[in-house]
């Protein structure tokens, strides 16, 4: 049963992390990709009718989480307390910035909003890999179940560390990275012209950095913590998703190379799904990792809610699941095809 | 000061009362944009879809203040009230999942369709959106009125050894009895809210003389699903809200009629200061056995007063339960005044004419908004000092790690954040009221 709903939830978070992925990378390119206020309205026009829809997998996600693990949320959740309320800001000011922009046919007001939708997008997946590299490393998890972690420290990985440090550092790096470079996947598959033809130029050197990042936060990782990968050979899981990742890194350069655009988003997708997959399956059945005691971590085992709850949510997460996949088939088909600018007025 | 329970509840506080500005006329507006793309479809006249058009747009704008106002209070229940997730996430995790699962991956999905969407889908393609959102936003109600209506009066679970609360049953859970008695109460005053804000746009377009045509449709609109709400809001569903405080949280009624004394006939009290300290009502204007009779349904009831309960048992914040009630209620009564006069008006073809009536419709719309966030101040104050309410305290809820300083520092980020997007969620619905409808139509 837990491990169900560990997976559930990690399915969640994975398809969270790929689908606002490609929106978070669209922003963070576009002032690089898109010059001109037509570049930038097609940019927005790609991301404009999905961001939202893409960011309801992360509330799906600690929905889940809220109903599977209560402990894990609460402890996270306000041991992260600072944290969080600095991702609720940026989620806050990326959203005004999507709605609002289009709004007013200004120069200036229209330059703020750029400004920020592409300072939100690069600072969420640097928290939320950051959030990662925290859950990998370990936090000072006591024996009331709870800790407190300060945003710094001495940036050094120990017993009590802060929320940054270089190890999660690197990660947040990474995350950025790869999501920088989803998203110039994602934008080379739904643009046209020169947006098109800049993501696509971009996106082989970015690529190029996806795999630098990866090796070193797979060195930084196995330093820190050397228990990550013993999992490895025991979890049937982690080998196929390493298979998975490897594929999707695959499929992305040979989507590039042959010009086969959403190809390559997809194996980009592929890449990141499988990343996390294989991180999931290293880590279980532990979600929150003590660094001051392996007895005091939380684990699937020791936070999961009770029998009776989880049965009734079995009935109907499933049946929600496959409607919500309905919706976003249907979005996906009525949004197919290149975006064009819309004429001012309307759309984003 | 430095206790941080009274940070949690007034960051909490603050953020939900500000959030719920935006949802009550999202969830009003998608009713009544139905409303209007249905009779646009039936009729095939033009102005109703050049109104549904227009408040469309607002649609849109207050949505995404909505989403991104909303988004934070779902990682509050984890941040700011850890224990209490911890302790009843088996509970209430599975209404706020649902919300998620089932509700809001079917508005934001539609949002895009239903306000770009209008030239690439077929007019029955669009209006299904514009059904999807209403359901989507109502469904959300729902689900988030489920998880308060445990809090005010739970059901369907038991408390383990290490007291943790677990479902036992999930349809008692989901079709708990205070859900919908709160539910119907609140979503009739979302519609309320949404029919003044017609009006107003309405009134203001007759007083400029601008748009004839659609300020008409507004007009009438507006006060005829205006006052139909806002009797139903106050009779049957205000009244069973009232009976059904009475019966499961009665400390919470006699502070909200400001009652301290209990007895039979009792009285109502119209006007005055509650003065908690002597205990007694200073300045009261009261009508006799009037409360008797709404709480119970018959005069000579007695209705038991504050000092017959355990002062530990007393609402922590009696003053402002008193006046919040009072509030609710008194602009209840106007609320149906003004859409009353409004009705008649209307039927009399005096409506648009009428220059003193359209002023008074022009700066009404915020009563509905205070009426509401009173009436969910009464819900909220009234629960206390329970977070569910006569099992686990509101002290015993909040997250231990986090200190007051932290809490102080998001609260005023909050705040600062708040105060600008105020100013523009405002300055951009003012330039969509000015531009006024978009037609369509040929003739246009
Ligand atoms: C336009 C808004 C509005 C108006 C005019 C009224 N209400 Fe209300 N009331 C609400 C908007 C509201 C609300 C915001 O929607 C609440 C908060 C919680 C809820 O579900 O509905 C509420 C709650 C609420 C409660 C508390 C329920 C609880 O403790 O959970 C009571 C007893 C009443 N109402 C009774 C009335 C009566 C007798 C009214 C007579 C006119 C009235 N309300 C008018
Ligand atoms: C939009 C409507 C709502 C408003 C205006 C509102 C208002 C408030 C206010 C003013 C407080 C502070 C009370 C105090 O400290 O005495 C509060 C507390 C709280 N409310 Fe609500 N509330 C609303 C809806 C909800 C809903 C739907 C839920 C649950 C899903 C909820 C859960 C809580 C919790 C957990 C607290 C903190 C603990 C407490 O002080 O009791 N509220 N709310
Ligand atoms: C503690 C209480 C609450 C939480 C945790 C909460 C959470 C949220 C979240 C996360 C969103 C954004 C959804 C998206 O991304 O699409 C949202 C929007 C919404 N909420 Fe709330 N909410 C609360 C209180 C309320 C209340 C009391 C109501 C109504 C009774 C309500 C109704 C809505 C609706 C209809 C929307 C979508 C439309 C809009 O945003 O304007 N919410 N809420």
């Amino acid at each position: 049963m837990e491990m169900l709903w560990f997976w559930l939830v990690s399915v969640l978070v994975a398809i969270y992390v790929v689908m606002d992925g490609f929106d978070f990378g669209a922003g963070i390119l576009h002032l690089f990709v898109a010059k001109t206020n037509e570049e930038r309205r097609e940019v927005l026009g790609a991301v404009g009718p999905l961001w939202d829809g893409n960011e309801v997998w992360l509330l799906a996600g600690g929905g889940t989480l809220f109903l599977a693990f209560p402990k894990v949320l609460a402890s996270g959740f306000s041991g992260f307390y600072l944290a969080l309320f600095l991702v609720l800001w940026c989620i806050l000011l990326r959203g005004i910035s999507i709605e609002f922009r289009s709004h007013l046919q200004d120069g200036l007001w229209r330059h703020m909003w750029d400004a920020g939708f592409a300072v939100s997008s690069i600072l969420l997946p640097v928290l939320f890999g950051v959030a990662l590299g925290n859950v990998l490393r370990g936090v000072p998890l006591d024996a009331s179940g709870y800790f407190e972690l300060p945003l710094w420290t001495s940036f050094q990985v120990g017993a009590w560390p802060g929320l940054l440090d270089w190890y999660t550092v690197l990660i947040g790096v990474f995350a950025l990275v790869t999501v920088a470079a989803h998203g110039a996947m994602f934008l080379a598959w739904k643009t046209e012209g020169p947006v098109h033809d800049r993501s696509v130029a971009l996106s082989l050197k970015l690529w190029g950095l996806v795999v630098l990042m990866w090796l070193l936060a797979t060195v930084a990782s196995f330093l820190v913590t050397p228990t990550l990968f013993q999992n490895l050979s025991r979890a049937p899981l982690a080998w196929l998703a390493t298979f998975i990742f490897v594929a999707g890194l695959l499929v992305v350069f040979m989507g590039v190379k042959r010009q086969k655009y959403l190809l390559a988003f997809l194996g980009s997708g592929a890449f990141i799904l499988g990343i996390l997959a294989a991180t999931a399956a290293c880590v279980y059945p532990v979600m929150l990792k003590s660094t001051l005691n392996p007895a005091y971590s939380l684990t699937a085992t020791n936070a999961v809610a009770g029998r009776t709850g989880l049965n009734a949510a079995l009935g109907w997460w499933f049946i929600a699941f496959v409607i919500v996949l309905g919706y976003y088939s249907y979005l996906f088909r009525v949004h197919r095809g290149k975006v064009k600018a819309a004429a001012e007025g309307e759309g984003y | 000061m430095d206790d941080p329970l009274f940070w949690h509840r007034l960051q909490f506080g603050f953020t939900i009362t500000y959030h719920y500005l935006f949802p009550q006329l999202t969830m009003g507006l998608a009713f009544i944009i139905v409303v209007l793309k249905a009779m646009g479809l039936k009729t095939g006249e033009a102005r109703y879809m050049d109104a549904a058009r227009f408040w469309i747009r607002i649609f849109g704008i207050n949505f995404a203040v909505g989403v991104v106002t909303g988004i934070p209070m779902e990682f509050q229940f984890g941040t700011n009230w850890a224990e209490f997730s911890r302790i009843t996430g088996g509970v209430i995790g599975q209404s706020l999942a649902m919300e998620g699962m089932f509700a809001f991956f079917l508005e934001s999905s539609f949002l895009g369709l239903l306000v770009w969407g209008e030239k690439k889908l077929s007019p029955r393609a669009h209006f299904g959106a514009a059904l999807a959102l209403w359901i989507g936003s109502w469904l959300s109600g729902y689900f988030i009125i489920v998880t308060n209506a445990f809090m005010q009066h739970p059901v369907g679970y038991t408390v383990t050894p290490e007291g943790l609360f677990q479902l036992t049953d999930f349809w008692a859970f989901i079709l708990n009895p205070w859900a919908f008695v709160q539910y119907a109460h609140n979503m009739l005053a979302t519609v309320v809210t949404a029919s003044f804000v017609l009006t107003a746009v309405g009134a203001f377009w007759a007083l400029k003389g601008l748009f004839p045509e659609q300020a008409r449709l507004n007009l009438k609109t507006g006060v005829i699903l205006g006052f139909i709400f806002s009797v139903l809001l106050a009779f049957p569903t205000g009244d069973i809200a009232g009976k059904m405080v009475a019966k499961y949280q009665p400390v919470a009624l006699a502070a909200m009629e400001g009652r301290f004394e209990s007895g039979p006939y009792a009285e109502m009290v119209m006007v005055g200061q509650p003065n908690v300290a002597k205990g007694r009502i200073d300045n009261p204007i009261k009508v006799p056995a009037v409360l008797s009779f709404l709480a119970y349904g018959s005069f000579s009831a007695n209705v038991k007063g504050l000092n017959d309960f355990p002062r530990d048992q007393w609402p922590t914040n009696i003053e402002m339960l008193y006046y919040a009630y009072h509030i609710m209620v008194g602009l209840g009564t106007i609320l149906i005044l003004i859409m009353g006069i409004g009705v008649v008006l209307n039927w009399k073809g005096r409506l648009e004419t009428t220059r003193s009536m359209l002023w008074v419709l022009m700066l009404a719309f915020p009563f509905p908004y205070i009426a509401t966030t009173a009436g969910w101040a009464v819900a909220e104050f009234g629960r206390q000092p329970w977070l569910i309410y006569g099992l686990l305290r509101t002290s015993q809820g909040a997250s231990p790690t986090v200190h007051s300083g932290s809490v102080i520092f998001t609260s005023l980020g909050f705040a600062g954040i708040y105060v600008v997007l105020a100013f523009l969620f405002l300055f951009l619905i003012g330039r969509e009221i000015a531009h006024g409808p978009v037609s369509h139509s040929p003739k246009a």
